[in-house]
């Protein structure tokens, strides 16, 4: 599951041992999976829980896009609410119907629906790569919302599409009705879907992916046509997104247009960059992260989306990688032995690194609270916002806080440069 | 049926320079640059308001000619201190800055004027019919945007095909490295286009402010509107730019003012035994249509011709 999604193929460690690794790590997520809701077993958190699976699915999927095949989508969310709607429509076919389909099948359809607008529309849209199929993707993206709410038979206008998910027919006496089973069905999904995905990524079609993000020309010379090569990334790209759409229909009991908007695609992009794309693991933390944030941050502050995006500004001009890179960044360090030369100044650089992030906090409260008057409490200190002392601090944190943060990130970069270059001399760094 | 023509006709004309003034500083940024910037409507949000507010503290004229200066400074910043440092990155690491930006801007406008629409009048100056015609008063202020548009495009032609200046950016489009060679400082070159570019955006802004809604939302409902229209036209192409601006603008206009449906055209023919999408189809009016248009067309142009218009290249 660490494995870089790059093609250089793993010449470290030994096969039997790599294995082991590597299956232990998978086992590891599955048997989190299954005993998190018995360690918090509370409503809110298996919520939270479903949320951030059908998330990860999500931007799993949508990683198969921007990371192995180099496609920048804003439109993903369409296959995404596309499979929401045809779940919730199958649902009730089924209902009405008395199909013998039970619940767990339903994200298929899903996944189905979602596979079958990525062929329709795919063949066009991934005949150029790069800016032009970013700027197509929004296009579609746009004209899929907006006309999800001219199709009122299809889509149920504003209201949506709404479905009961008990009504369906029953599998190994499960209901579907309490939060805990739902939980466990988008775990099974989640551990399906991340399985499949991962082995896609495994496979020919997942390798010429990558030839094709770093060099069609090549890829062409080779005897493939790029332009076959994302469109399957496409499809598959759908499908996954249709399955996470799916799970999200079944979990919410409801498909709407807010399923297909713009801010659902900006968010998966959000999710995936900033766990990484260079990772097959990086969207899985990108997704619960991001999802955490949203839920953690909504009942604090009204302008939570403004933080998303600057942490999404912060991790494109400092760390492309997204975290995963930067977890990744550390391992020939960790390998070399000389992790601990770096550790030190990590550690100075922690207090006014936080002194600026409070400092920044504190304007944004400000501002944003200065006509409401409500007070600013921040881990634990009240702030009022509209006395002169609040803004005196923030100036002062702000501008104190970057100026010795920069002193103390130039000394990271220079640990950091020795520790890589006695790495280097011991050969664990190309 | 004449004077909807006319009255829609000089909409759509004026909608489309609004249009063009945005997207040529996109076209040349992005032709330029390589970079399609995706703050550029937020920039012409952010000279909306701050003619809104700058309106109310020393008044119109000054704030037309200070908004959108600002608003340029601020594009200035964006390229010295964010873009340039992205560029190592590639393109797609430029694009997500920008996006980020994008969303960044909307939510700082949001969390200081609010998201509701704000009250940004006409100047009482240009506040009168400019003419009537057939029983409609056309505003002075509809006719005064137009002339800046006009101004401002002839301007530009101008400073591109006449001065040294111009000169220097068209040939930094296509051959950075030969102009750098050269003596000119590129760099500078790039980050004072950006800034015009966005001065333009917020130029936009500030005159439209007032006809069209101010609200923080107006850089999402036009930011993806005119990327159509710089692939419709032909990425890198000005006049490819200048001509889809004015089609869009024209469509769109149109299609909000024409009240028809397929049902009122082939009432007889009614469909009502087949399925109920169907029936959407046939009862929806071009006036609901219209904010799908653009995207049609853009589905229609990729099909037909996908390097756009005028477009010479394929990416």
């Amino acid at each position: 599951m660490t494995t870089a999604t790059t093609s250089t193929p793993n010449v470290t460690g030994k096969p039997a041992g790599g294995n082991l690794r590597f299956y232990g790590v998978w086992l590891i997520g599955v048997i989190a999976l299954i005993v998190l809701p018995m360690i918090f077993s509370s409503g809110g958190s298996l919520t939270s829980f479903s949320l951030i699976g059908i998330a990860i699915v999500f931007a799993l999927s949508y990683n198969i896009l921007l990371g192995q095949t180099g496609l920048l989508s804003f439109g993903h969310a369409v296959h995404y609410g596309l499979g929401g709607f045809a779940a919730c429509h199958m649902m009730n076919a089924v209902t009405s119907h008395g199909w013998p389909v039970p619940l767990p099948f339903i994200p298929l359809f899903g996944g189905i629906g979602g596979l079958v607008f990525a062929m329709i529309i795919g063949w066009v849209m991934t005949k150029r790569a790069g800016t032009v199929f970013a700027m197509i993707s929004l296009g579609i993206g746009e004209l899929v919302a907006s006309s999800s709410l001219i199709l009122r038979s299809v889509f149920g206008g504003e209201s949506g599409v709404t479905t009961d998910r008990t009504a369906l027919p029953k599998m190994f006496g499960w209901t579907f009705g309490p939060q805990l089973q739902v939980y466990y069905l988008i775990a099974f999904w989640l551990v399906l879907s991340a399985v499949a995905m991962y082995a896609l990524t495994r496979t020919p079609l997942g390798r010429i992916s990558n030839a094709v993000r770093d060099n069609p020309e090549r890829v062409q010379f080779i005897g493939y046509d790029p332009h076959v090569v994302r469109y399957l990334a496409f499809c598959f790209a759908g499908f996954f997104a249709g399955i996470a759409g799916g799970l999200a229909a079944i979990n919410f009991e409801i498909a709407n247009s807010a399923y297909l908007g713009a801010i659902q695609s900006g968010l998966v992009l959000f999710s995936t960059f900033i766990g990484g794309t260079a990772y097959f693991f990086g969207p899985i933390l990108g997704a619960i992260l991001v999802t955490y944030l949203q839920l953690g941050l909504t009942s604090v502050t009204s302008v939570w989306q403004l933080y998303f995006g600057i942490i999404f500004i912060g991790i494109v001009m400092f760390s492309p990688g997204g975290i995963a890179g930067l977890v990744m960044m550390h391992r020939p360090l960790v390998r070399a032995g000389t992790l601990w030369t770096v550790i030190p100044s990590y550690l100075v650089a922690i207090v006014p690194t936080a002194a600026l992030a409070f400092g920044v906090i504190l304007t944004i409260e400000t501002i944003a609270r200065y006509s409401g008057g409500d007070a600013i409490n921040l881990f634990g200190i009240g702030f009022k916002p509209t006395s002169p002392v609040t803004w005196i601090s923030a100036a002062v944190l702000v501008v104190g806080g970057a100026f010795v943060a920069r002193v103390t990130w130039r000394r990271i970069a220079d640990a950091w440069d020795r520790a890589a270059t006695v790495a280097r001399d011991r050969g664990y760094l190309a | 049926m004449l004077e909807l023509v006319v009255i829609s006709t000089l909409n759509g004309v004026l909608f489309g320079m609004l249009l063009f003034l945005l997207s040529s500083g996109l076209t040349v940024i992005f032709s330029m640059m390589g970079v399609l910037n995706f703050a550029h409507a937020s920039f012409y949000m952010l000279g909306a308001f701050f003619g809104f507010q700058l309106t109310k503290w020393i008044g119109f004229w000054p704030a037309l000619v200070l908004a959108p200066l600002l608003v340029g400074a601020i594009g200035m910043a964006v390229e010295r201190y964010g873009l340039r440092n992205t560029h190592k990155h590639g393109h797609v690491a430029e694009l997500l800055l920008t996006f980020g930006l994008a969303f960044a801007i909307e939510e700082i406008v949001s969390m200081i004027w609010g998201k509701s629409p704000l009250d940004y009048r006409v100047p009482a100056l240009l506040d009168f019919p400019a003419f009537t015609i057939f029983s409609t008063n056309y505003p002075a202020y509809k006719i005064f945007m137009l002339a800046v548009s006009i101004v401002i495009f002839v301007a530009l032609l101008v400073v591109l095909k006449r001065t040294r200046v111009g000169l220097i950016v068209q040939a930094a489009l296509t051959h950075p490295h030969m102009v750098g060679h050269l003596g000119h400082n590129v760099g500078r070159v790039f980050m004072a286009v950006f800034g015009v570019g966005s001065a333009l955006a917020g130029l936009a802004g500030v005159i439209a402010g007032p006809a069209l809604v101010t609200q923080s939302d107006m850089a999402a409902s036009l930011g993806p509107i005119l990327f159509v229209v710089i692939v419709f036209g032909g990425l890198g192409s000005l006049p490819g730019a200048f001509v889809a601006s004015l089609v869009i603008g024209l469509v769109q206009t149109f299609a909000v003012a024409l009240d028809g449906s397929l049902a009122s055209a082939f009432g007889p023919l009614d469909p009502s035994a087949g399925p109920s999408v169907l029936a959407d189809i046939w009862n929806v009016t071009i006036a609901q249509v219209a904010p799908i248009v653009p995207y049609m067309l853009l589905v229609l142009i990729l099909i037909v011709r996908p390097m756009g218009l005028m477009g010479t290249r394929e990416s």
